[in-house]
Order: structure tokens, then sequence, then C-alpha cells
């Protein structure tokens, strides 16, 4: 793999829920500018890797390290404080607030100081959060939680975006909105995106480069288009299920 | 059509009857040995059965009738008045609902005074008037706002930041004692221990904060609740200093700015020349309490919208997502924690300046309980929903004392005030199935884009805000 210097690697990382392995030895990296996929079923690990990088759970062995820091011990908070941004697992937005409070959430690092600015932004990425700007984050249908998730990251003016299956239970139609506005943002910005995805095709169409996660080991890594190339990748993640 | 409905009527009217009976006999299996008898010891100290017929009867007749009326009128009323609901548009009542907190605070504002005149128009003098209003000052007005001021200040712990606090009394025994030793010790006065009532609770606060900073839910209301017990049992046992369970009395009063309360010439009457009363200290006391609970409000709505105050409430939401957006949760859940205390711990000094006295009695588990039963049926967040419940429910349990006409139905023996944990309980059931969120259990927005008038109904009704 490349040496030059990669904005967020992962090393050799071990991670237990209790006496139970999660993650064994899982190595990844993101370079800067780059969309990293990494694929694989249910239960294999993904979200694991997805909350390791933020400290929740914390990474037994191996060491993670952004922008040439570790982070491997550091509180969740301050790791977020690194510009690392996160749409988890179930999108998790404030129900009970509206999206303008849950965008000001997102913003809550730089004390709303370029609220104005980047609000605008992720209205123009996703013009539908704009028409519900008061309306309650539980009351918005499932893709639109998905728009808010991504930009309350968004608020945060990250470095590095981590994505947890943002096509999960959206319609396709959704989901090519979502997967185009992520595109453009990677384009327009620079934006390094990291994206954990069941959906296989539509990651590996997306990203530049990924990873296959089989019961916590990375079995496979490359350029998306060989991963879209190879046999045993169609075998397992593509045919049958292609969205 | 005509037919149909009338049919339809009959039926639920059968359907009522029936279900009535039913009611009847099932109180009737349930209370003949629950209420129809009842031991006692005579006066040799022999048990006797009494009976008791006639209060089962009430209980069956309640029973019966009571549900006979819900299925006959109250249901079908309840389903109509529905119907109706959705389609008026709900534009009509917010004008009330919005001057509802101004009506409200000047009638607060001018309370004391409003039962004087009534008072004295009712007496036909002026100093029966005063005399009078003691009572309504003291037992409705004063008591009612200590417990708006400690529901406000629970209200952050628990409806804001959703940190399920069952010990919250500590908080109030702390502010409560401090005041009483160091008033009692040291004669400091009342204003400036007030400030340090305050901070010591808030800093008892942090001290219960730190070690439930990892539980949450039941766990933390578990721990929460034995902190508090731990405040009682430590007020009682460390008698040297506290006097245990004999409390400490002749604690000194509020003045105003030095001005005390007292019958001599010095006093705040005689400097005034007016005539003797003990009215004037408790009308001080109105406006002191009434002063600090409007500064709980108001210290709320300006954190609310402030990053701390809207940190809490997204941790109230998803505290994992708080993490991850770069929320240091601890120190959140710790400034929850001591702002709440705080309050208490200035609701506890006041305490003490009131009653003259403090005992370990007054900071039992019930009272933190009922604090909570406040915050969450006001709904949980809503300043103005916990007033109205404080009011409905302490001045509901005040109002009970007065009832001396139950006595003549229910026998001399019969005390009303012992009721009023039923009253509790049943507001509760009633406010819970018929608001599951409390009185006013939406929550306002602290941000807008443009207007409040931009919350449309046609959004909101999605889904289940």
């Amino acid at each position: 793999m490349s040496e030059k210097q990669a904005l967020l690697s992962v090393e050799n990382v071990e991670t237990y829920y209790g006496n139970i392995r999660a993650l064994s030895g899982v190595t990844v990296h993101a370079d800067p500018g780059e969309i990293v996929a990494l694929i694989g079923a249910n239960g294999a690990g993904k979200s694991t890797l997805m909350m390791t990088i933020f400290g929740m759970p914390r990474a037994r062995t191996g060491r993670i390290v952004f922008d040439g820091k570790d982070i491997t011990q550091l509180p969740t908070h301050e790791i977020a404080r690194l510009r690392i941004a996160q749409s988890p697992e179930g999108r998790r937005i404030f129900p009970r607030m509206t999206v303008q409070e849950n965008l000001q959430m997102g913003a809550s690092l730089d004390k709303l100081e370029f609220f104005d600015e980047d609000s605008r932004m992720v209205f123009d990425l996703f013009p539908r959060l704009k028409e519900r700007i008061n309306q309650r984050g539980g009351t918005l249908s499932g893709g639109e939680q998905q728009m808010l998730a991504i930009g309350r990251a968004l608020m945060a003016r990250p470095r590095l975006l981590l994505l947890d299956e943002p096509s999960l239970g959206l319609a396709p139609l959704i989901i090519k909105h979502i997967f185009e506005a992520i595109k453009e943002l990677n384009k327009n910005t620079g934006l390094t995106v990291f994206l954990v995805e069941q959906n296989a095709f539509g990651a590996l169409k997306l990203a530049d480069r990924g990873y296959v996660m089989v019961n916590g080991i990375v079995t496979m890594s490359g350029s998306s288009a060989d991963l879209l190339a190879n046999p045993e990748v169609r075998a397992a993640y593509l045919e049958g299920g292609r969205h | 059509m005509a037919d149909t409905q009338k049919t339809g009527r009959e039926s639920v009217f059968a359907k009522a009857v029936k279900e009535g009976l039913l009611a009847a006999a099932l109180a009737l299996g349930l209370f003949s040995l629950i209420v129809g008898f009842r031991t006692d010891q005579n006066i040799r100290n022999e048990l006797v059965l009494n009976q008791r017929w006639g209060l089962l009867a009430i209980f069956v007749l309640v029973a019966g009738v009571g549900r006979f009326l819900l299925t006959a009128y109250i249901t079908p009323w309840n389903v109509a008045r529905n119907k109706n609901k959705r389609a008026a548009v709900e534009r009509e009542q917010s004008t009330f609902r919005k001057s509802f907190p101004k009506i409200g605070l000047g009638l607060l504002l001018t309370y004391p005074f409003l039962v004087i005149l009534i008072l004295t128009a009712y007496n036909g003098s002026i100093m029966g008037g005063l005399q009078g209003s003691l009572k309504y000052v003291d037992n409705f007005g004063i008591q009612i706002l200590i417990y708006v001021m400690l529901a406000w200040g629970l209200n952050i712990v628990v409806g804001l930041a959703g940190l399920l606090d069952l010990g919250y009394v500590a908080f109030y025994a702390v502010g409560a004692y401090s005041y009483a030793l160091l008033s009692t010790h040291f004669g400091l006065s009342f204003w400036l221990l007030l400030p340090m009532a305050g901070i010591f609770a808030a800093l008892w606060g942090i001290m219960l904060g730190f070690p439930v900073l990892r539980l949450r839910g039941d766990y933390l209301a578990i721990v929460t609740l034995a902190f508090g017990e731990i405040i009682r049992l430590v007020l009682i046992n460390w008698t040297v200093v506290t006097k245990g369970t004999f409390g400490i009395s002749g604690i000194a009063k509020a003045t105003l700015f030095g001005i005390p309360f007292t019958p001599g010439p010095t006093g705040f009457a005689a400097l005034l020349g007016l005539p003797n009363s003990g009215v004037y200290y408790k009308i001080f006391l109105y406006y002191l309490i009434l002063f600090l609970a409007l500064l709980t409000a108001w210290v709320t709505i300006r954190l609310r919208r402030m990053p701390i105050g809207r940190a809490w409430e997204a941790l109230r939401e998803d505290e994992i997502a708080c993490r991850s957006l770069g929320i240091n949760t601890t120190t959140t859940k710790l400034t929850a924690f001591a702002t709440g205390a705080m309050f208490g711990g200035f609701a506890g000094s006041f305490f003490a300046a009131r009653q003259g006295f403090v005992s370990p009695e007054s900071f039992v588990f019930l009272e933190s309980a009922i604090i909570l039963a406040i915050v969450v049926l006001g709904g949980m967040g809503s300043l103005v929903g916990i007033a109205i419940a404080a009011a409905v429910m302490i001045g509901g349990t005040e109002l009970l004392r007065e009832l001396e006409f139950l006595k003549r139905i229910f026998g001399n023996d019969f005390t009303p005030e012992l009721y009023r944990m039923l009253l509790f309980g049943l507001a509760m059931i009633v406010v819970m199935v018929w608001k599951p969120r409390g009185f006013v259990g939406n929550r306002e927005p602290s941000a807008f884009l443009h207007k409040r008038k931009m919350v449309s109904s046609e959004f909101t009704k999605e889904g289940h805000g």
C-alpha cells in the first residue's frame, strides 16, 4: 500500500464485546480526498470498526492514527473535535428536536460560528431538509432522516466523514440521491469519506477503493473496479442482490 | 339514517348498563373483604370486627355508576369531540395559550393583594382582611411556589437532561441545613447564605454526579434514590452537628434590606407606620419565593437557548450521538446535576427561613416522589405545565384540609388530608391516560428560522413528534 501520509489509518485493531472478539487484526486506511468503502454481510463487524474509530468501544490492541495523531485512547468527544464526523448506524438524529436544532447540534464544535454558511451548503445538497427546517426530526421520513444525519455530520466541518449504512431501509431513488450527494461533496470539497455499506454494488460504484470484511477480518482490498470484477466478490455480494 | 342512529344509541345504553353492573359486581367482590369489614382494637385490647356496609355500598355504587357513565356518555362524547377536533384548526386556542404565561404572571404578582382585597370586602375590615389572608398567602401561595420552584429545578435534570433523579430532596435538605447551621452558629444573614446554600447544593450535585456518570434510566434512578436516603440518614445520625431528629429550631428570619419583620420599634410595620401583623412577613416571603421561582424559570429559558441547554436536550435524546458530535457528556451531565441541585439548595434555604425550624422529617423520599410526579404530570421540560401541575397537586392537597363537610359524610375520624396520595395517584392515572406526555407535552423548539408560525400542522401530524 502507498507510503504517503494517510488521513486515517487503522493498524491491526482488535475489538472485543466482553469476551467476544468482533474485530481481529483489522488494517485499513483512507488517503486524503478518497472515498473508501467497507463492504460485508450483516454482523461482519463493519459498524464495530466504525464505532471503534470513535472509541466506543475502544480497541483492545492495535493503533488508530488520524492525521499523524494516535487517537486510540482518546475520549469520543475529543476524537470528534479533531473533525471526524459520523453519520452513525440507525441515524441517531435527535427525534424531538427540529431539523434546525439538529443541525445546530452538529455545529456545536464551532459554537454556531459558521452556521448560516454551512447550513446553506447542507440545504443545497439536500433541499428537502430546508422545506422541513422547523419540523421535528422524529417526524421525518427515513430518507429525510438519513439526509439529516449526514447534514448534521457535515455541519461539524469534518475532514473525515464516516458514513454507516446510509442506504439502509431506503428506496432506490433516495439511495441514488444520497450517493450522488456524497460524490458531489467529495468532488467539490475534497472531503475524505469512509463508507460502510451492505449495498455492495452501490458503494463500490461510488468509492475509489474498497475493503471486504467477513467475520471481523478484512479478507480483500483493492480498487473499486477490481473488486467489482472479482468473481468471489460478485458471487458473495453482488449477484442476485443488485440494487 | 335517524333510525340507525337511534338503535346505535340504544345499544350503547344497553352495553353501558351491562358494563356498569359488571363493574359493580366486581367492586362488590373485591371490596367486600377489604372495605366491608374492618378489625379494630377495643378498650380491652380485643380485636373486634366492624361491618361497614354503608362504605362498601358507596364503593360499589361509584364503580358501577362510573363505568356506566363512562361507557354511555364520556366515551361517545370523546369520540365525537376527536372527530370535531380533526376538522377544526388548532389556531383558535393558540391566542389563549400564548397569553397564558402573561396572565398567570400577572395573577401571581398581585395574588397577595387580591386576597387581602377580597377578604377585606368579605370581612368588612382591613385588619380582618390582613389576618384572613395569612392562610391563603402562606398555605396556598408560598407552599405552592416552593414546589413550583423545586419542580422547575428538577426539570433541568429530568426534563431537559433526561437524567431520572429520585433523590432531589437531598439538595433541598442540603440547602435548608446549610442555612440553618450557618445562621444559628455564625449569625450570617439570609441574603449571604442564600447563594452559599445554592453553591453547597451544587457541589453536592457534582458529588452525586461523578459516581453515576455511566448510569442511565433505572440504574441512575436507584442510585439517586439511595443518595437521597444517605443524606437524610446522615442528618438523623450526625447528632453532634444536626441535633438528629430534634432538628434545628430558632433559625433567623429573612430581613428586607436589614429591616426585620419583628413587632418592635425597629420592625417593618413600625417603620412604615402600619398596624402590627404577621402578614407582612408572609407577603414578603411570598414575593421572595416568587422571585426565586421566576429566577429558576428565567435561567432555564435562557439556558435552553444556549449551547449547554441544547446539549442537555440532545443528551436526553441520544447520548451516543451527542458524544460523536464532540459534546463532552461528562461535563454536560455534571452541569445539569449541579444547576438543578443549586435551585434545590435555594429553595431549601428559603424553606428553612420560612419555617424557622428544620428536621430530617421534611426531607423524606415522599417529597422527592411528589416533586418528580409534578414534573411528569406537567409534561417534562414544560415550565407552564409544571407550574399548573404544582398548583393543582399542592393546592389540591391543601384544599383537602379545608373540606370539613366530608366529615359529615364519612364520620368524625375521617381526615381528608390522609387521602392526598390518592389524589396524586388519581391525577397521575387521569393525565397519563388523557395526555401521556403530561399537561403540556409538546416541546417548544428553541430555535426558529423565520417565525413561530412556521411549525405548520400539516407536517407535524405526519408522525408523532
